[in-house]
């Protein structure tokens, strides 16, 4: 019997989610007595193996198939069960990300379990909460099955550090099928800049932004920070921005050290990806805009004359400082 | 071909959460419900796939009586017909999940059609359940979504971290629908006239011959903690001299 942590793979490394989810799978793991495996599924994944056995799992559990080299839910789904069937785990945990959402429903009907989505607490092996109408109420929610599937949302959960262990690796040859879907492709946002649900310091930017071309005035604040550019739904919607930049309820969730949103008016829906920040800071040309509500310092003022003199002075502050 | 869409009844999701004060739901005086908007999203595809390819629209709804009014909605949006499936009970994603694989199995669909997640409960698992008991290909977080000319495959567009993946699926399959999938249309006057007399089948859920027990509880609901209050500075030297000072935040 044990927890299961299903590790998502992007480009042939770890995405660093994986150890949020781990954390919350030694929390899991205190409450109940259970050990914690961690499954790496893909095709030639040997480099990725490493960095799993370094954290503190009682099992690396690897299926590595070219069947497997683009993730789809219906093949991966099918390779877990037969994962969770032989090993006997009574849980499966993966973080919250768009990989998640999509493949962990499809394992809880597999298996037969109940599953708690997106949760930031884990009470005990069978209670956890969970945020619901976009983070306006925190749920506390019982799974009455045996077998439980918890997603977690990553910023709730410390990122793992790798530790010196040595776990064992089972190579399982599990074979997989893939039946009634082809993945085609991806159209990758790239970016220079940390990983948004990642990073320490995120400046978003909203319909006060009023251009694509407006965004670069971030860049320069972002660069100086070593942010991460985040956006609200109006700039997405808009076409400024790309989609993987929307922070909010159905975006991403993130909580840095450090949000600075300029030129949002701070709907409920994006409030909820971003009110754990620990700081706030909020630019806004309306001094009635919502977002002044979880900010903890506001300026009302025009974010095209305050950007520029943000970064041009903390430009400053940071030579003198030999950043 | 035969789509079928799934319409959740949800408080209006602009509407400020108040909760019970023993924390065993929300408030529901004077609050106004609404259609599920990534359901709204939903329907509008259904209707566009409909006028391209033909056929018909059938929505769906699971709940209390009252649901039919958001059945309405979406019948006065342009969809043919509706079921309700009543029930009183505390229902959880997978209830959901294994009331629809019934209907599915009487209504035999080509293609359904959802809302990626609830606004209300968040969960974003109901659309991946019904795949996986029905034993059909998922397609989530969908932002475009085209239908073959011999209505065998679907070619969808999905917003994941990273950016758009395109995927292809075989069909029958549970696409949901994502924020940018479309603009839904309003409700006609006509539409809303011809919507009265458009079939609504009611059955209740505990005649389907299924347990409908929900696998996880919800046990309360509690008010998240509160941010402290904030500050409006006037200048951005006091706002950097917070920054640094007080909250210590600056990395350099």
């Amino acid at each position: 019997m044990g927890i299961l942590v299903i590790g998502e793979l992007r480009k042939g490394d770890l995405r660093k989610v994986t150890l949020n989810a781990v954390t919350a799978a030694k929390i899991l793991s205190e409450k109940t007595g259970l050990p914690y495996d961690i499954a790496l599924l893909g095709s030639s994944i040997d480099g990725v193996i490493d960095a799993a056995k370094k954290l503190e799992a009682r099992n690396v559990l690897v299926v590595d198939k070219p069947e497997l080299e683009n993730y789809l839910a219906e093949t991966y789904a099918d390779v877990i069960k037969k994962i969770v069937d032989e090993k006997g785990e009574k849980y499966v945990i993966a973080t919250a990300t768009t990989f998640g959402k999509d493949l962990l429903p499809r394992v809880a009907a597999f298996i037969g379990a109940g599953m708690a989505s997106d949760i930031i607490e884990i009470v005990d092996g069978e209670n956890f909460r969970r945020p619901v109408y976009a983070g306006s109420a925190i749920a506390s929610a019982k799974i009455n099955t045996e077998r439980k599937v918890i997603s977690i949302r990553g910023v709730a959960f410390e990122a793992a550090s790798p530790g010196d262990s040595d776990s064992p690796v089972e190579k399982l040859d599990i074979q997989p099928e893939t039946k009634g879907k082809i993945y085609v492709g991806l159209e990758e946002t790239k970016s220079e800049r940390p990983e948004l649900t990642e990073a320490q310091y995120v400046i978003s930017g909203g319909r006060g932004i009023k251009s694509a071309e407006n965004f670069k005035i971030l860049e320069e604040l972002a660069d100086l920070l070593g942010a991460a550019i985040g956006a609200s739904r109006a700039a997405v919607d808009a076409g400024w921005v790309p989609n993987d930049w929307q922070v909010g309820q159905t975006g991403k969730i993130v909580a840095p050290q450090l949000y600075i949103a300029a030129g949002i008016s701070g709907a409920i829906q994006h409030i909820a990806g971003m009110k754990d920040s620990k700081v706030i800071v909020a630019i806004n040309k309306d001094p009635e805009a919502p977002i002044f509500q979880v900010a903890d310092y506001g300026i009302v003022a025009d974010l095209f004359k305050v950007v520029p003199e943000l970064t041009e002075k903390l430009g400053k502050i940071k030579q003198e400082r030999g950043g | 071909m035969k789509i079928l869409v799934t319409v959740k009844r949800v408080p209006d999701p602009e509407a400020r959460v108040k909760l019970k004060e023993d924390g065993s739901g929300i408030d529901t005086t004077n609050v106004k419900f609404v259609v599920n908007p990534f359901d709204e999203i939903a329907v509008e595809e259904g209707l566009r796939k409909k006028e391209k390819h033909g056929g018909e629209v059938v929505v769906v709804a699971i709940g209390p009586s009252e649901c039919t009014e958001q059945i309405r909605t979406a019948l006065a949006m342009g969809a043919d017909r509706g079921i309700l499936v009543e029930t009183e009970k505390a229902l959880d994603s997978d209830t959901i999940a294994r009331i629809l694989v019934k209907v599915i199995q009487e209504e035999e669909p080509d293609i359904v059609l959802m809302g990626k997640q609830a606004v209300d409960d968040d969960s974003n698992q109901a659309g991946q359940l019904l795949a996986a008991y029905l034993g059909w290909p998922q397609a989530t977080f969908a932002s475009k979504v085209d239908i073959s000319e011999d209505l065998k495959k679907v070619t969808i567009v999905r917003e994941v971290d990273g950016g758009l993946e395109t995927v292809e699926v075989e069909l029958p399959a549970i696409i949901t629908a994502d924020l940018r999938l479309n603009e839904p249309r309003y409700a006609s006057l006509p539409g809303i006239m011809k919507a009265r007399s458009k079939p609504l089948k009611i059955v209740k859920a505990e005649e389907l011959g299924i347990d409908i027990t929900p696998k996880v509880e919800l046990l309360k609901l509690e008010a998240p903690p509160e941010r402290k209050g904030g500050i409006i500075v006037k200048e951005i030297d006091e706002l950097i001299e917070k920054l640094d000072k007080e909250a210590k935040v600056l990395p350099f």
